[in-house]
């Protein structure tokens, strides 16, 4: 079974003044050293267990990359050191090794050997990938005339032939188009639950929520955050946001889930409560009645220009609907401090029977990069339940007209 | 050399020997006449220095009455100095070559000396087996003697694979030196007797030329081929001491520095 330790991890690149420095050390080791560390990860430890799959988050330039490739060996650590037991297979770069001259069924041979399979095993697989590439004759053409999602096809195809203890992915979640994305990603998800310890880079929200047990977030080479995906995320989407003079709270509600609230502080949310039809507050909601999501903001500071955003977010975080004032062309101008403006957001609760949690932001424009007043994780919690409607599964409520010809 | 690196390239035997056996390939994989052309090139080479030195340039060698004397000590030089260059040349750019797989991949890294060893020596092979045949061809097969060719290949390839590996980790970190060596070769060439024969130059060039570790393989294989003599064994010790010095210098190199070589590509 295989499990990845990390311990006490630290990466440091030599950085010399002149080219001359690192002549004049090794030359002369006697008079000291000339370079100077540039530390672009320090003190990472922490342990992926057997069949575990732990996402690895944070902005370019983290250090997510670097990790990673101290984890699959390709780097040496200044410090601690790393521990895998099991096969470990890595799916950084896809396509190393492939040489545009020969066929794909050449190259699959090669850059098999490259990763460690023998030519024998490959022998073995080699109808598995092609069908899992599924490029056809393709496979006997030289690789200079695939496209490149063909290339991707193959390389993933021969790089996940085999399941390996350890897989480690580095946003090659996105190979090729999407019908082959898909199919890629419930590979290594079928992995996962075969028992394979998953190890996942990514900025893709949906992607680590739907696969990993937890989530780590990674902050200028330090671990920032360690916990389950859903609150990672916030996290790292407040962090995003941050700006000089805003803040990021993180406080753990009554049924142990974390809010994350950041921003600025020109506009705050007051109030936001949900209400039926006749205007009266409720925390649950039957399936297909309508809504209203009221928002009282209050200013606090002169501000432009104000756009308030909603999301409605299931219980393990995936996006269900999201809008802001923007894209509905309802954004306020000139507002002054103290004012207090309320909100209506009046929807049908086409939801499937569950908990959902609302998520508030209040910027300026469409986006919470450019100004970031305030935004609000698990801002409103409610439940919607089955109460009158037929039964049907999942998160939406499409109940179709039937008509049926015999 | 460590028992966990030999292990590791023998488990990668089969990728060693896919990339020579590719990078052979890949240089007719688009012609028409394919395999022919690892022939043609090195044939046409043999021929510019057999027929033309010694049918249009009438070029003698003294002492020797033979007509393709001359083409034969030429051959006998720039064949092996070839391999030579070849080993030493790529050896410095092995590791920058390959910056991409280094940095991507986790595998044994010496496989890629490993790899261009192999592949300079099938070079080798092919344009001296064209050689070979020419010598029995034309009646100039220097007999039993031929056989000391090998020995001394090996002591020549042990010391263009020391001086190639320190060469390559150095390249790495200090890219003049890829830069510099480029030079060097050009003139270490003209600086073993490899054109001329040792006694036509200048008594002061000839004690600075005998203290090049080349001038005694290339006037080994010289003889032997010229002339069917044995090689004075004596005379090629202190290549084989630098040489395996080279090579202890190579792989100290590269155990202490693979893994800030990395970061430097």
């Amino acid at each position: 079974m295989g499990t990845i330790q990390v311990s006490s991890l630290g990466k440091a690149y030599k950085q010399y003044r002149t080219r001359w420095s690192r002549l004049a050390e090794w030359v002369l080791p006697f008079l000291g050293l000339r370079h100077s560390l540039k530390w672009v990860l320090k003190d990472i430890s922490f342990r992926v267990e057997p069949g575990e799959a732990v996402g690895i988050i944070g902005i370019n330039g983290a250090g997510k990359s670097t990790l990673l490739k101290l984890i699959t060996g390709t780097a040496q650590p200044t410090t601690g050191s790393v521990q895998i037991t099991g096969r470990l297979t890595a799916l950084l770069e896809l396509g190393m090794g492939f040489h545009p001259d020969f066929t794909g069924r050449q190259n699959a041979f090669m850059a098999g050997q490259l990763i460690g399979l023998s030519g024998a095993e490959i022998t073995a697989l080699m109808p598995q990938i092609e069908a899992f590439a599924e490029i056809g004759d393709y496979i006997d053409q030289p690789v200079r005339v695939y496209s490149s999602g063909m290339q991707m096809r193959l390389a993933f195809s021969l790089a996940t032939a085999k399941r390996p203890d350890v897989l480690i992915v580095d946003e090659a979640l996105s190979v090729g188009d999407a019908y082959f994305q898909h199919k890629s990603f419930e590979r290594i998800r079928q992995f996962g639950q075969l028992g394979t310890t998953l190890l996942i880079v990514s900025h893709d929200r949906n992607a680590i929520q739907a696969i990993c047990d937890r989530a780590i977030l990674l902050d200028a080479g330090h671990m920032a955050r360690e916990g389950r995906p859903e609150e990672v995320m916030d996290f790292y989407n407040a962090l995003i946001a941050e700006r000089e003079n805003s803040t990021v709270t993180q406080t753990t509600l009554a049924d142990g889930r974390v809010q994350t609230t950041s921003g600025t502080g020109e506009a705050t949310v007051e109030a936001i409560t949900l209400l039926n039809e006749r205007g009266e507050p409720i925390e649950t909601a039957a399936v297909g009645t309508r809504v209203t999501l009221r928002v009282q903001v209050r200013l606090h500071a002169p501000v432009d220009r104000l756009v308030l955003g909603y999301m409605i977010k299931d219980r393990l975080g995936q996006a269900m609907y999201g809008t802001n004032t923007h894209h509905m062309e309802r954004p306020l101008e000139d507002l002054k401090a103290g004012e207090l403006v309320t909100y209506h957001f009046t929807f049908p609760a086409n939801f499937g029977p569950g908990s959902y949690s609302v998520t508030t932001a209040l910027t300026s424009s469409d986006n919470h990069l450019l100004d970031n007043y305030q935004w609000r994780d698990l801002a409103l919690m409610f439940t919607v339940a089955n109460i009158d409607s037929r039964t049907f599964v999942g998160c939406n409520w499409l109940e179709p007209v039937i008509e049926i010809v015999r | 050399m460590s028992i966990g690196m030999l292990r590791g390239v023998v488990a990668y035997r089969g990728f060693i020997l896919g990339s020579v056996k590719r990078e052979f390939q890949a240089k007719y994989r688009n012609s028409l006449l394919g395999a022919l052309w690892t022939v043609l090139n090195p044939l046409a080479m043999i021929v510019v220095y057999t027929v033309i030195f010694a049918q249009v340039m009438q070029a003698k060698l003294p002492g020797v009455t033979s007509s393709f004397g001359y083409s034969i000590y030429l051959c006998a030089g720039v064949l092996t100095w070839g391999l030579f260059a070849e080993m030493v040349g790529r050896g410095q750019n092995v590791f920058l070559d390959n910056a991409n797989l280094l940095k991507k991949l986790s595998f044994p890294r010496l496989c890629l000396p490993i790899i261009m060893v192999l592949s300079a020596a099938l070079n080798f092979a092919i344009i001296f087996l064209l050689f070979t045949l020419f010598l029995v061809l034309s009646g100039n097969f220097p007999g039993w003697a031929f056989l000391a060719v090998f020995p001394v290949l090996m002591l020549q390839v042990i010391f263009a694979m020391g001086l190639g590996m320190s060469l390559g980790v150095l390249n790495v970190f200090f890219r003049d030196v890829g830069q510099f060596f480029s030079i060097v070769l050009q003139f270490w060439f003209w600086f073993t007797p490899i054109v001329y024969p040792l006694n036509a130059v200048h008594e002061g060039i000839r004690s600075v030329i005998s203290l090049n570790p080349m001038t005694p393989v290339v006037s080994a294989y010289q003889g032997i081929l010229v002339s069917g003599l044995w090689p004075d064994w004596g005379s090629l010790v202190p290549t084989g001491v630098l040489g395996l010095l080279l090579c202890l210098l190579g792989m100290q190199l590269f155990r202490k520095r693979a893994g800030e070589m990395v970061d430097e590509l």
